[in-house]
């Protein structure tokens, strides 16, 4: 290697930020102009991968030389635009672009059944889109930008749930978009609110600017503004109603992808302006939003679970499920304390694995079975038994067994129920766990013990290039579960950060 | 020029709640669509007029001129406008193909045929 | 299609001046009001009269669907494709400054490549969406 190239590469790496959004843009591009399928994954395969390594070197480097900013086309933070990376975002954008290309390389199987060919193209163009979204709105400083990367995933995000193979696909994206919409549009008023106050669209910026106003009433909506918008994107309990139709009636691989990460960095959203906006006195102190978070969070928790358990689709049980799940991660949240939004944090992490890893057996299941009502799953058990295997173990999680990781973050969500001084919460957080525990028992017990009709067809094993990112996630469950260092040390060290809590 | 002062913002409220009443009460879904836009063309109009500076003409460079309009929530909802023109384009395919499919756009009528194929 | 003969005959001396009108907002973006966002609307505007005079199927002949799927493809592609140069020619994403010489000079032609990027996806995604809409549900697809 040349003096030269070895110059050209050090530099290009600092600019790994604006790769990380720019190369999936471009590739959508080129998605759409390769026309064939199996081309278009490949060239969506190394883009997906690529954004995971960067995203771990990235981490790295956070984690060895503290934040790091990003001015887009030179101009400096807070006139231009800038990127900006720290642990939080850096812990989430691990997260997104993980998951996107584990679900990516599980893709071809199973869209190969759902999605005709002719349109394969254009649905990893979407959802390179769609990756360029979360990734943007993940890793940028800029409020306004936040807004378009938004509206940038959630706009591919329609489309990918409008390729179901029902009918019923169409509404609910129509449903989703219409709320999706009304949710961005509250966001950017809270936007333009807080701009009118601080003039400054920076997010960094505007703390500062904003600390010095103190609250006031054009604050006090703002913050409202956010949080309605946020949290349709996130669905919190009584914004949910979106949730459970898309991800039923979307492509079962659609739903691993978005499940595990639209919510997410919705929720990575709502923390910024919560904590790194607002700050955690304004928010919790003077605008009381623990208050208004904690019943609803709760209220998700239980209605999620006790919906979940008399679903005859599965599918559509683990969309229930996953409105309880967020109904946690926002628990986390409201508990304004280190503890609590570590276990927020935490649980968004672990989430994102166990849920995307049960939605992908889903995939396997409607690629085998062509269903995925509790009928069909009688005697899988022994017919497909690694992917049922997988099923149980994410679904132990999903309940919070010890050694899953579902437990490490229910522990830390307890422990800040309990320094909170708030016993009746961290009871709640077990009783809601029992809830879990039927539903997921309900697949069990037919998977198991129920013999197949007479009549039912042969099944074979899912395919290996489904059965592989199933058990990778799957096993990630576990491992995650057993050595806590990564997510919860992340988790923790950001918490920490946002509280400005001496590390 | 504005003598009230805040009017802008009683126009944008007015707004903002009738696109929200047309999507929640409307059971067409194309007038659900125009509503979601009138929606959003009030948060266009909010920015709008948060930029407005009295007496200050366009932000171009000029002679004879001193008062300038804040240029930038301006722009930034360029890029709203292409937000909105892009959402409204999806929603009316959706519909498009929700027509093709069902053969009305009628929510409630369309609530009635998803009943009947769960039953 | 005899009928409308006023309309087809003004529309035909109005589309040469709507695409070059829309040139000028393309290419006088950097001095005064305009840019890529506004030509291509109105270019995207001067081929939907077209199609709404002359027919969709001739339409279709001058501009066909897989070729404005291509330039929807590489006006993005010029777009992005400045900012990685820059990126490569030493400065950061999108600093155009990098781009010639003369940071002025580099950031002229870096600003008209990417509103000219801008303009051509614009114009094509204009076209298609209206394409698309005007021809679906008909026999001559």
């Amino acid at each position: 290697m040349t003096g030269g190239e070895a110059d050209l590469i050090t530099r290009v790496s600092d600019d790994l930020p604006a790769l990380q959004i720019a190369v999936p843009l471009l590739s959508a591009a080129i998605c759409l102009l390769v026309r064939r399928a199996r081309a278009a994954w490949a060239v969506a395969m190394v883009v997906a991968w690529g954004s995971f390594a960067s995203a771990c070197v990235l981490l790295s480097r956070v984690l060895q030389s503290g934040t790091i900013s990003y001015a887009e086309g030179g101009w400096r933070p807070p006139w231009g635009i800038e990127l900006r990376i720290d642990l939080l975002n850096a812990l989430v954008l691990l997260v997104v672009t993980g998951i996107c290309a584990i679900v990516l390389t599980a893709s071809p199987r199973s869209l190969d059944q759902e999605v005709w060919r002719e349109h394969h193209h254009k649905f990893y163009a979407l959802y390179l889109l769609c990756m360029t979204g979360l990734a943007g709105m993940t890793i940028t400083g800029d409020a306004f930008n936040i807004f378009v990367f938004l509206e940038i995933s959630s706009l591919s995000s329609y489309a990918l749930i409008a390729q179901g193979t029902t009918r019923r696909a169409l509404t609910s994206s129509l449903q989703y978009l219409v709320m999706g919409t009304i949710g961005g549009t509250f966001l950017l008023l809270g936007i333009g609110m807080i701009y009118m106050v601080t003039g400054t669209l920076n997010i960094a910026d505007m703390a500062v600017q904003l600390a010095a106003v103190g609250p006031n009433r054009t604050v006090l909506v703002a913050l409202a503004c956010i949080g309605i918008g946020t949290g349709i994107k996130l669905a919190v309990f009584p914004l949910h109603i979106w949730l459970p139709n898309a991800y039923t009636y979307a492509p079962a691989i659609v739903t691993a992808f978005l499940a595990a990460t639209a919510t997410k960095v919705a929720y990575y959203v709502l923390v910024r302006f919560v904590f790194s906006v607002f700050g955690a006195p304004l928010a919790f102190g003077e605008l009381r939003l623990d208050a208004v978070l904690m019943p609803l969070a709760i209220a998700a928790m239980f209605a999620g679970s006790f919906v979940a358990i008399f679903q005859d689709d599965i599918k559509r049980m683990l969309a229930y499920s996953s409105v309880a799940q967020i109904g946690y991660m926002v628990l986390g949240l409201s508990l304004a304390s280190v503890s609590g939004l570590t276990g927020g944090l935490v649980h968004l992490f672990n989430h994102a694995i166990m849920k995307s890893g049960l939605f992908l057996v889903m995939a396997a299941v409607v690629l085998r079975m062509g269903s995925t009502r509790l009928d069909a799953f009688a005697g899988l058990g022994r017919r497909m038994p690694f992917t049922m295997a997988a099923f149980v173990v994410a679904g132990l999680s999903l309940i919070g067994v010890p050694l899953t990781v579902g437990f490490v973050s229910k522990w830390y969500l307890v422990v800040g129920a309990i320094e909170g001084g708030l016993w009746p919460v961290a009871v709640l957080i077990l009783l809601s766990s029992l809830l879990a525990l039927i539903y997921i028992w309900r697949v069990v017990e037919v998977a198991y013990f129920r013999q197949p009709p007479e009549d039912a067809p042969e099944v074979s094993e899912a395919p290996a290039s489904l059965l592989v990112p199933i058990w990778v996630l799957a096993g990630a469950t576990v491992f995650f579960g057993v050595f806590t260092s990564l997510s919860v040390g992340l988790a923790s060290a950001a918490a920490r950060m946002l509280f400005g809590v001496e590390l | 020029m504005f003598e009230g002062g805040l009017y802008p913002y009683w126009i944008v409220i007015f707004l903002m709640m009738t696109g929200l009443y047309v999507v929640i009460s409307r059971d067409n879904l194309v007038k659900k669509v125009i509503g979601l836009n009138i929606f959003q063309v009030s948060v266009i109009m909010f920015y709008v007029a948060m930029g407005k500076v009295r007496g200050g003409t366009a932000p171009i460079e000029a002679e004879g001129f001193t008062i300038y309009s804040n240029p930038l929530p301006h722009v930034l909802m360029l890029t709203a406008i292409v937000v909105g023109v892009a959402t409204t384009a999806l929603a009316l395919s959706l519909v498009v193909r929700i027509n093709e499919a069902y053969a009305t756009i009628e929510e409630d009528e369309i609530r009635e045929l998803e009943r009947e194929e769960e039953a | 299609m005899i009928r409308h003969v006023i309309l087809r005959a003004l529309s035909k001396l109005l589309i040469p001046l709507i695409m070059l009108f829309a040139l000028y907002v393309q290419f006088h973006g950097d001095y005064g009001p305009g840019g890529g966002f506004q030509a291509g609307v109105i270019f995207g505007a001067a081929i939907i009269l077209y199609a709404l005079m002359f027919g969709l199927e001739a339409a279709k002949r001058v501009f066909p669907p897989r070729v404005l799927e291509f330039f929807v493809a590489f006006g993005l592609l010029l777009y992005g494709g400045v900012g990685i140069e820059a990126i490569l020619l030493g400065g950061n994403f999108l600093d155009y400054g990098h781009l010639a010489h003369e940071p002025v000079h580099g950031q002229h032609l870096g600003i008209l490549l990417v509103e000219l990027g801008v303009g051509i996806t614009v114009a094509a995604v204009m076209a298609s969406i209206f394409f698309l809409f005007a021809g679906r549900g008909r026999s001559d697809v």
